[in-house]
C-alpha cells in the first residue's frame, strides 16, 4: 500500500495550478478510501496502469524444447524499456506463494512494446517448472525493471565472440534478433559458440541455424552428449582468430570462471552474465545452522540449527521485536534478504534469494545456513 | 464458573487427564495443524484474493448507491451493502490477515506486516495487544484483558462491589462502539491514565497520537468526504445516517462474534499461576477449554470471519480461516476421546448465554439463581442494602448468600 505519487516536471503557472489540483484531487481520493490507498481501488480495475507497481500480464506463451518456453508479456505502462543482454525480476504465485526470478529478456524492444523471457525448467525449479507448464495468457506476473550491463558495447566492436551454454543462450538472443531486425546492414563479424545437451535440446536452435544459413552470424554448436564439454583450451582452435574478437559469455560456473581465466591470463576483452542462483548450505543432517547477519545493527551472531534466531539474537545483542515466542503472534516477524532458515516446528526450509524479503517469525526459525536480516 | 484450579476434582473438566494425555493431545493437534500446511496453496490464495476483490467491489458499490441515498430505497441497499463490506473487511479479512494466516503468500499487499484495516484501531496496536496478549494468555485472569475488557466482573472470584450492577449497560455501550472500545482497550487507557508517569510516557503518548490519527482519518472518510461527495443530490445528511449505521451493524455484529467466542457459560478461565512452565499440550489444552464455536449456515460462518470456529481459531490462529470448517470434526473427534466437552451452539443461544452470564456476575454471587418471582421484593432489598450500606453488610449478605445456594444445592441432590 504505497502512497500515490504524482509525476510531473515541467514548470510554468498552467501546470502548476493543474498541479495543485490534481493534489487535491488526490488528497481528496486517500481520504475517501483509508486506509487502502487510491492505487489499491485502482488496482482492481486496471493493474497495468501508469503509477502501479509493474506488473505484466501474459500474452503467450510457446514450447521451444520439450523444457523450455517462451512467454511473452505485456508489461505494465510504467515498463522503462531495455536494452538486449538485460534480465528481470518476475514474481511468480506458485501454489499461492510468491516466488521471485530473474530471467533474461530475449527480445529487442518490440513494435507491440511487449517483452519476452524464455525459460528452461530444470529438476525441481518450482518457478522454472511452474512457467513453463502452467503459465497460460492472461496471468498476471510482477515485474521488476530491467537490470544488468551484459549489453553490447556502443559502437559495436568488430568482431565478437559469444560463448553460450544451454539456457545461457538466452541473453544472446535477445542481442542478435535486435541485430537483425535493423534495416541497416550489419557491419559486425559474429561468431557463435553455444554448447547444449543434445541437438534437439538447443534452445532457439531452428532460430539460430536460419541465422547461419544466412550468413548472419558463424554457428558453432557443441553437443555434449557427443563432444563433450567445451574446454576453453580448443578455443584457439575452433576460433582461429580469437585475439581479435570482444567476447560475451554466458552459461554455467564452471565454463565462466574457467574462461575468465583464459582471457585474463591472454587479456583478452570479456563480458561475462552469471545467473543469480541461490546456492545454499542446508546440511546434509538437518541440523547444522550458520550465521545471521543484521543488516542495521551489523551484528553478526552464530545461530546453530536448533535454536530459534530471535534467541540466538537476543543473546548477540541484538534489540529485536518480539511476542509469544512460540508462533502465534507474528510480533516478531522480519525480512529475510538471503540465506535459508528452517521452522523448528515441522523442519520446513524457507529459502530467500538475495534481494527477496521473505518474512520470517524468529521465534520458531533456525538459521539453516548463512542468512542476511532487515534489521 | 470459577477458574480451573480452584475446581473440586469432580467438576474439574482435566482432572481425568494424566501428564502424558495432556502431551497426546498436543501430538495430534500438531498433526492436525501440519495436514493443513501441507495442503495449503493456490486454492487457498484464490479464495482470499477473491473475497479481497468482492469486498472492495461491495464496498465501493455501496458508497456509489449511497451517493443518491436521499432516495430511501437507495438508502437501505447503499446502507445494507456498506455494514457488510465492513463486517468482512473486519472479519474475514482484516482480523485474518492480521493474524499472519495469509504470510506465507509473500505478497506484501496481502500480509500482516501492511495491513491496516477499516477500525479504529491501529492495526499495529491490535496485532500486539489481540496477537500477543489475547491469543498468548487466553482466558487467563489478570493477563488477558479480552475477559470483559478490563471493566466488567468475568468470574464469581473477582470479588462483588455496587459498580458492577451497571456492567450490562457498559456491555451495551461497548456493543454499541466497539471499535472505539477495542482502540481503548488497546491503548490500556485505563492503566495509563491512571499515573502521571504513564501519561507522560514518550511511548504511550506516541501511541495515543498514533490511534488519533486513525480515529480521524476514519471519521474523516466515513463522516466527512462521503457525505460531502453526496452533497450534489442532497444527500449529504442520509449518507451520514447510512455510514453511521454501517458502523453501529459492524460494531453490535463483531461484539456480538467476539462475546461467544470466550464467554458463554461452560467456557474456562484460568489462573495466572496456571501457566508458568505451561507445556505445548497444557497450551492447547487451555485453548480447547477457555474457546466456545457457533453453529450455523456457511455464510453465518463467512460472516463470523470462521470465528465461529473459534475453537480452531485458537488452537491455530496461523491456519487459514477457510480451513478451519475442514478440521473442526477432527479437532471435535479429539475433545470426545479425551472426554473434554466442545461447547458449540447457535448464534442467538450463545449470545443469549454470554448474555447471562454478564447479567449473573453484575450481581453478587448466587443472587440469580436464589431470586424467584416470589422472593423478587426480599431480594431487591437486600441487593439494596448490599449496594448501600458498605463491605461490611456487603460481605455478611454474601456469605448468607451463598449458603443458602449451597443448602438448596444439597436440596436438590
Amino acid at each position: 500500500m504505497t502512497p500515490v505519487v504524482l509525476m510531473r516536471t515541467s514548470g510554468g503557472p498552467d501546470t502548476f495550478r493543474s498541479r495543485t489540483l490534481r493534489d487535491r484531487l488526490v488528497r481528496v481520493a486517500e481520504a475517501a478510501v483509508t486506509p487502502l490507498v487510491p492505487a489499491d481501488v485502482l488496482d482492481i480495475f486496471d493493474p497495468l496502469r501508469s503509477g502501479a507497481d509493474l506488473r505484466g500480464r501474459i500474452v503467450s506463451v510457446t514450447a521451444e524444447t520439450a523444457d523450455s518456453a517462451t512467454i511473452l508479456v505485456k508489461p505494465g505502462k510504467d515498463w522503462a524499456g531495455h536494452v538486449p543482454g538485460q534480465y528481470l525480476r518476475v514474481g511468480v504465485d506458485v501454489d499461492g506463494v510468491r516466488l521471485w526470478r530473474t530471467y533474461s529478456l530475449t527480445h529487442g524492444p518490440r513494435a507491440d512494446r511487449c517483452i519476452s523471457i524464455t525459460i528452461k525448467a530444470i529438476p525441481d525449479g518450482k518457478v522454472s517448472n511452474h512457467l513453463v507448464r502452467h503459465a497460460q495468457a492472461g496471468q498476471l506476473l510482477h515485474l521488476g525493471q530491467a537490470e544488468g550491463d551484459f549489453v553490447l558495447s556502443d559502437p559495436m566492436p568488430d568482431k565478437l565472440l559469444l560463448v553460450t551454454a544451454g539456457s545461457g543462450v538466452t541473453p544472446v538472443i535477445g542481442m542478435l534478433r535486435n541485430l537483425f531486425s535493423k534495416a541497416a546492414p550489419l557491419a559486425t563479424d559474429i561468431v557463435l559458440l553455444h554448447s547444449a545437451l543434445s541437438r534437439s535440446e538447443v534452445i532457439f536452435g531452428e532460430e539460430l541455424r536460419r541465422y547461419a544459413e544466412e550468413g548472419r552470424l558463424r554457428l558453432v554448436e557443441l553437443h555434449t552428449d557427443t563432444d563433450g564439454m567445451l574446454d576453453v583450451a580448443d578455443l584457439d582452435q575452433i576460433v582461429p582468430d580469437l585475439a581479435s574478437r570482444t567476447t560475451y559469455a554466458c552459461g554455467p560456473v564452471g565454463l565462466l570462471d574457467a574462461l575468465e581465466a583464459h582471457h585474463t591470463e591472454r587479456e583478452l576483452p570479456l563480458h561475462i552474465e552469471r545467473f543469480r542462483t541461490a546456492v545454499v548450505a542446508t546440511g546434509e543432517d538437518g541440523q547444522s545452522g550458520g550465521s545471521v547477519t543484521f543488516a542495521k545493527s551489523g551484528i553478526t551472531v552464530e545461530g546453530d540449527g536448533s535454536t530459534p534466531i530471535l534467541d540466538a539474537a537476543e543473546a548477540g545483542g541484538v534489540l529485536m521485536p518480539s511476542g509469544c515466542r512460540m508462533g502465534v503472534c507474528f510480533g516478531c516477524v522480519l525480512p529475510l534478504r538471503e540465506g535459508v532458515v528452517r521452522d523448528l516446528r515441522n523442519g520446513a526450509l524457507t529459502v530467500a534469494a538475495p534481494g527477496d524479503g521473505v518474512a520470517i517469525q524468529t521465534c520458531i526459525s533456525a538459521a539453516a545456513g548463512a542468512c542476511h536480516i532487515d534489521h | 464458573m470459577t477458574v480451573i484450579q480452584k475446581k473440586s476434582e469432580s467438576t474439574n473438566p482435566v482432572a481425568h487427564l494424566s501428564p502424558e494425555e495432556i502431551e497426546r493431545i498436543g501430538v495430534e493437534l500438531d498433526a492436525i495443524r501440519q495436514s493443513i500446511l501441507d495442503t495449503r496453496g493456490e486454492a487457498d490464495a484464490a479464495y482470499i484474493r477473491k473475497v479481497i476483490d468482492a469486498q472492495r467491489k461491495l464496498e465501493l458499490a455501496s458508497r456509489a448507491v449511497l451517493l443518491a441515498s436521499v432516495f430511501p430505497p437507495a438508502w437501505v441497499l447503499g446502507t445494507a451493502g456498506l455494514s457488510v463490506a465492513k463486517i468482512i473487511e473486519n472479519m474475514e479479512i482484516g482480523h485474518n490477515v492480521m493474524h499472519g494466516q495469509w504470510d506465507w503468500m509473500r505478497d506484501p499487499k496481502i500480509h500482516s506486516t501492511t495491513w491496516e484495516w477499516d477500525n479504529a484501531t491501529p492495526a499495529e496496536q491490535w496485532k500486539h495487544s489481540h496477537n500477543e496478549l489475547h491469543h498468548t494468555y487466553t482466558n487467563v485472569i489478570g493477563k488477558d484483558n479480552d475477559l470483559g475488557y478490563g471493566i466488567m466482573r468475568v468470574d464469581e472470584d473477582q470479588r462483588w462491589i455496587p459498580m458492577y450492577l451497571a456492567q450490562p449497560l457498559w456491555n451495551f455501550i461497548n456493543a454499541c462502539f466497539f471499535e472505539y472500545g477495542i482502540a481503548a482497550y488497546d491503548l490500556e487507557l485505563g492503566k495509563n491514565l491512571a499515573s502521571e508517569k504513564r501519561r507522560q510516557s514518550p511511548e504511550f503518548k506516541a501511541r495515543y497520537q498514533q490511534t488519533l490519527k486513525k480515529i480521524r482519518s476514519q471519521a474523516k472518510k466515513d463522516y466527512v468526504v462521503h457525505p460531502l461527495l453526496s452533497l450534489p443530490t442532497g444527500s449529504l445528511l442520509p449518507t451520514l445516517a447510512a455510514n453511521f449505521t454501517a458502523n453501529l451493524a459492524r460494531n453490535l455484529w463483531t461484539h456480538s462474534v467476539i462475546m461467544c467466542g470466550h464467554f458463554p457459560e461452560g467456557v474456562e478461565t484460568f489462573e495466572r499461576s496456571s501457566i508458568e512452565g505451561e507445556t505445548r499440550g497444557d497450551w492447547y489444552l487451555r485453548q480447547m477449554l477457555g474457546s466456545a464455536n457457533i453453529s450455523g449456515s456457511k455464510t453465518m460462518h463467512f460472516m463470523t470471519g470462521n470465528l465461529s470456529h473459534q475453537i480452531e481459531h485458537h488452537l491455530f490462529p496461523d491456519l487459514p480461516s477457510n480451513r478451519y470448517a475442514e478440521i473442526a470434526p477432527q479437532v471435535q473427534d479429539v475433545f470426545q476421546r479425551y472426554g473434554l466437552s466442545y461447547h458449540v451452539a447457535p448464534l442467538p443461544q450463545q449470545v443469549a448465554s454470554a448474555w447471562h452470564k454478564v447479567v449473573r456476575l453484575s450481581l453478587p454471587n448466587d443472587f440469580l439463581s436464589l431470586t424467584t418471582v416470589k422472593n423478587a421484593p426480599q431480594q431487591l432489598k437486600l441487593l439494596w442494602a448490599m449496594t448501600t450500606k458498605g463491605p461490611k453488610v456487603r460481605r455478611a449478605a454474601q456469605a448468607r448468600l451463598t449458603q443458602q445456594a449451597r443448602r438448596a444445592k444439597v436440596a436438590a441432590a
